[in-house]
């Protein structure tokens, strides 16, 4: 993968997969301490200790159609590479929480790249999963929530053709307000 | 561009409110890109870009689209499922955002099935 935005992508679709309802992605570029922290939590079925500590091996997987599970594995490279680590807790029943962090002017980090499409993806394609997104720059910050969205659009679909325009725009209009560098 | 607030959304709301009542919002199509982590690395995302973009652009509003994980042809990513109403759902591989607006506008809209870059016919037997 070549950008930190699909990893989040891929690292959410497995929230999904977990029957998760609420995923809370945050991101924080902090330039005074060089790190990059990337936080994915989510409110799904949650993994065993057992569970926790196989989720990172490439050939571990829950899947039956093939023998590896590179999601995990490869955002852990991709922080290992930049001088960062991640960071895996899990509670059956509660949740699970992935933190990866990078430092933030390692050659080799991988860019943010297109975060707008990775979200416009996990919003249209899942109606009934909420998300919650928290980027900080320094002192910056945008927040995003699709539960307020919901809360004001009441009986239209949230992937009506529309609605997902008008959150392309937000985010595209926030992001670009805290001036995204990563 | 003017900055978008709750207004505009309540705005969206009601005008899609009208146009509802003025259709029944069956669904006709439901198309599914597969987003497994091969999926994702090999550009699947660009693909759902393009293609929700393509809806957005079509104003038409009786296509579902949904995403679901691997199903262990990694090697053929990115894979679309297209299941038009009361017909064999149509596998497409090897996808891309071009691929993509073609199958759209020629498949989906027009039903003509791009044979090119059919995968299957039928929905695959997970185990």
């Amino acid at each position: 993968m070549l950008e930190l935005a699909q990893h989040i992508l891929d690292i959410a679709e497995n929230s999904i997969r977990a029957g998760a309802k609420l995923i809370a992605i945050s991101i924080n570029e902090n330039s005074k301490d060089d790190l990059l922290t990337i936080e994915i939590s989510d409110d799904g079925c949650g993994m065993k200790e057992k569970e926790i500590n196989k989720a990172l091996d490439p050939f571990y997987t829950t899947k039956t159609v093939r023998r590896v599970g590179l999601g995990l594995p490869l955002l852990t490279n991709a922080s290992q590479t930049s001088g960062g680590k991640l960071q895996l807790s899990s509670e059956p029943g509660k949740g699970t929480k992935v933190t990866a962090t990078f430092q933030l002017s390692h050659i080799d980090r991988q860019p943010l790249g297109n975060i707008n499409s990775s979200l416009i993806s996990l919003v249209a394609t899942n109606s009934d999963v909420d998300f919650f997104y928290n980027h900080r720059h320094n002192d910056r910050q945008f927040k995003f929530d699709t539960r307020s969205i919901r809360k004001e659009i009441g009986d239209v679909p949230m992937q009506h053709p529309e609605i997902i325009k008008y959150i392309r725009g937000v985010i595209e209009e926030g992001l670009r307000k805290i001036k995204t560098e990563a | 561009m003017a900055k978008l607030t709750i207004n505009d959304l309540k705005k969206i709301k009601e005008k899609v409110h009208a146009e509802m009542a003025l259709r029944d919002g069956d669904r006709r199509v439901k198309i599914t890109v597969h987003m497994g982590t091969c999926g994702i690395a090999s550009g699947a995302r660009e693909v759902l870009d393009t293609l929700l973009q393509e809806i957005e652009a079509a104003k038409v509003n009786d296509i579902i689209v949904t995403t679901s994980g691997c199903m262990g042809l990694c090697s053929r990513e990115p894979l679309v499922t297209v299941e038009i109403l009361n017909q064999d759902p149509i596998k497409y591989e090897y996808m891309n955002p071009n691929k993509m607006r073609q199958v759209f506008k020629k498949h989906i809209l027009e039903g003509e099935i791009q044979t090119p870059f059919v995968l299957a016919r039928g929905a695959e037997i997970i185990k």
